[in-house]
């Protein structure tokens, strides 16, 4: 059988058993199709979140990103993790006992403000609409790769598949198709990462492998990633290099970011009780570690698989022969295979039938005196590293298939519950809440069901149509999570007094100066040549790169809402009463729908 | 429950919370970051601890500061009589 067909089989059978649960698990009820009516078993929304917040970035970019720039990019698997601690002590089990659908209402309701709804509304849009740009459009890429149609067909199939399991099942059907997307990514990333780690240091879990022993030399792992690396003249993995001020803001915006997802926060809605909201946190997190854990291992795996692939001749001083590095004639099929795609090239500058891959900014004293033109791996996208996985460790087609259908599902999960996250902010907050707070349940219901569908079209139409600025754009997304709905959501929780004047100044603040800051560095609205200010680690207010601004916007957020609050009158008793009650878990069993 | 109790349920939240989060900026701020020059004489698997707190021991760590959180305010949601019957 021959690999397309293998693709086609297991992606197919994989969109059947998500169309199959969906039809199963259709939903009823506005708490059905916003909260899959609170009876969700805490493991399995553990699992859920886990696929909901794993998106292709995770599945496909991260190990790629992690292997190009070693200790450095450690931020994304701590700042991707450590949200979900902030998550379970400061958030979850308190909008849980809140017991709303939607994270707006929350704000709307804890500051008595249709303002701060409406912020929240707005802020919400734009986090999650920019966040599924990123994900149809990685939909689109994998099924073009594998099923060898074009981008924008792949697309209308990923939309198509969507559109029935979310609209027909809403957080119901939602939830129980990413139980399964997580099983089919989990896997998929896990096999071809055991496979590479028994090859390289014997070792079954990647997570040990990492720090042992790479047989073929004798040495550990990553000494000797750390030497081959200096010897082309790149930087060493484990070194630290950068602003350490930087590198500690970049992560704290990325941890409060997560906390602040509206997507993520209302997984937390859709469980029966405050503790298991607690609970849930914690599965949530051992199942994303299950990949976070294994991904800096495949970067440094991969890493090393690559240059010894290119110099596989070593000197009897144990460092690479760079004078003998392997033929164009002779290179192994995987790099035959993604070169037709573009990410991977080539090109043979100094004439010679050989390929010389090494830093052309720092070469080697080799470089120099024997005159090499140059560095002539000349493309190398990351996103190969975990997608070509299976062919570097020379694994059964199978498992190429396999991992088709685990970056699929990793899209299409997350995009699902982004979502979501938009159509109940249309159809609850916008219609419910604010425009005809009379309509009834059976409208509301219908109203969530085609604001879904107008959320599809637009992610598909944005997906189509991706507007250049696509990667900046979700810096933003997690600046305006970390600047805006963090800081407000918390604040509604641990200080009884916070009234809206409060909440709503340091909302503005905390987005306007994360926006503002973002904007001088990459243009207004991302539109080229308009920003103020060169995007150079020179020109960055101490240091403070735009993707790390977050986590200042969260402090003027909270020091905007303080002083504001000192200067006027606290929150009135009934919403101090009303926080008394989200602080004690007795009395959420009920779901409360207003 | 009477205010008493209330505040007093409050107070070892916020204290068990405060511990937690002292706990969780100390593995990956601390040791995966800024402290790791510190931690560079100890050396594992050619690297140090501070690069393997970066890359594994603040995610292992956040996983056990969540379930001890979740075990301990069961306890004590028992203890003050505000737990879910």
């Amino acid at each position: 059988m021959d690999q397309f067909t293998l693709n086609l089989i297991v992606v197919g059978a994989s969109f059947a058993l998500y169309v199959g649960i969906a039809i199963w698990a259709r939903a009823g009820t506005t708490a059905d199709f916003y909260a899959a009516s609170r009876g969700v078993n805490p493991i399995v929304n553990g699992a859920a979140t886990a696929a909901d917040w794993m998106s292709a970035a995770s599945f496909i970019s991260m190990a790629g990103l992690i292997a190009f720039v070693g200790y450095g990019n450690s931020t994304f698997l701590m700042g991707w993790t450590g949200g979900y601690v902030l998550l379970a002590l400061l958030l979850a089990p308190y909008l849980r006992k809140f017991g709303r659908f939607t994270v707006p209402d929350f704000i709307g309701d804890r500051f008595y403000s249709q303002t701060a709804r409406l912020v929240a509304v707005v802020s919400l849009l734009v986090m999650s609409i920019t966040y599924v740009i990123g994900q149809m459009t990685g939909a689109g890429v994998a099924f073009s790769r594998f099923l060898e149609v074009d981008a924008s067909t792949g697309l209308f199939i990923a939309s198509t598949v969507v559109f029935i399991y979310a609209v027909l099942g809403g957080m119901k059907g939602i939830t129980y198709t990413q139980l399964a997307q997580y099983c089919v990514l989990i896997v998929a990333y896990t096999i071809p990462a055991v496979f590479i780690s028994l090859q390289l240091t014997g070792q079954f879990l990647p997570q040990i492998g990492l720090f042992s022993t790479h047989t073929e030399s004798g040495l550990p792992l990553l000494t000797k990633l750390d030497q081959v690396l200096v010897e082309l003249g790149f930087r060493d993995y484990t070194g630290h290099h950068g602003s350490t001020l930087n590198m500690v803001l970049f992560t704290m915006s990325l941890m409060i970011g997560t906390a602040g997802l509206p997507h993520v926060i209302i997984r937390f809605f859709t469980v029966p009780k405050v503790s298991d909201a607690r609970k849930s946190a914690g599965w949530a997190l051992v199942f994303i570690a299950l990949l976070y854990t294994v991904a800096p291992a495949v970067g440094a795996m991969a890493r090393l698989n690559i240059i010894t692939t290119i110099y596989p001749n070593t000197l009897a001083t144990g460092e690479l022969d760079l004078e003998n590095p392997i033929s164009y004639a002779d290179k192994p099929q995987w790099m035959v295979n993604w070169e037709q795609t573009g990410l991977l090239a080539f090109e043979d500058k100094a004439g010679d039938g050989v390929i010389r891959y090494y830093n052309e900014a720092n070469p080697p004293a080799i470089a120099t005196e024997q005159g090499w033109q140059g560095n002539e791996m000349v493309t190398f996208n990351q996103d190969i590293l975990v997608l070509a996985n299976p062919e570097i460790a020379q694994l059964p087609g199978w498992v190429i298939a396999l991992i088709a259908a685990g970056g699929l599902a990793a899209a299409l999960s997350t995009a699902a519950g982004l979502l979501l996250a938009i159509s109940s902010a249309v159809s609850h907050d916008l219609i419910k809440s604010m425009i005809n707070p009379g309509i009834s349940e059976k409208g509301e219901l219908l109203a969530a069901r085609i604001s879904m569908g107008f959320a599809i079209a637009l992610a598909t139409y944005l997906g189509l149509n991706p507007p250049g600025f696509a990667a900046q754009v979700v810096a933003l997304a997690f600046g305006l999570a970390a600047s805006s709905l963090f800081p407000a959501i918390m604040m509604g929780i641990f200080s009884k007094k916070m009234n809206s004047a409060g909440a709503v100044t340091g909302m503005l603040v905390g987005l306007g100066t994360t926006v503002l800051y973002i904007f001088t560095y990459l243009g207004w609205f991302f539109i080229p040549g308009t920003n103020m200010l060169a995007n150079t680690a020179d020109n960055w207010l101490f240091g403070i790169s735009p993707l790390s601004f977050g986590a200042v916007g969260a402090i003027l957020n909270f020091a905007a809402a303080y002083i504001v609050l000192a200067m006027t009158r606290p929150a009135p008793p009934e919403i101090q009463e009303l926080v008394e009650s989200i602080r004690v878990p007795r009395g959420a069993g009920t779901a409360q729908a207003h | 429950m009477s205010d008493k109790s209330s505040d007093a349920y409050w107070k070892a939240n916020i204290r068990i919370i405060t511990i937690s989060l002292v706990i969780w900026a100390l593995v990956s701020f601390g040791f995966g970051i800024v402290l790791r020059p510190l931690l560079s004489g100890i050396p594992i698997g050619g690297t140090d601890l501070g690069f393997w707190f970066a890359q594994q021991g603040s995610i292992l760590t956040f996983i056990v500061l969540i379930f001890y959180y979740t075990w301990y305010m069961n306890r004590l949601d028992r203890e003050y009589g505000v737990d879910e019957q």
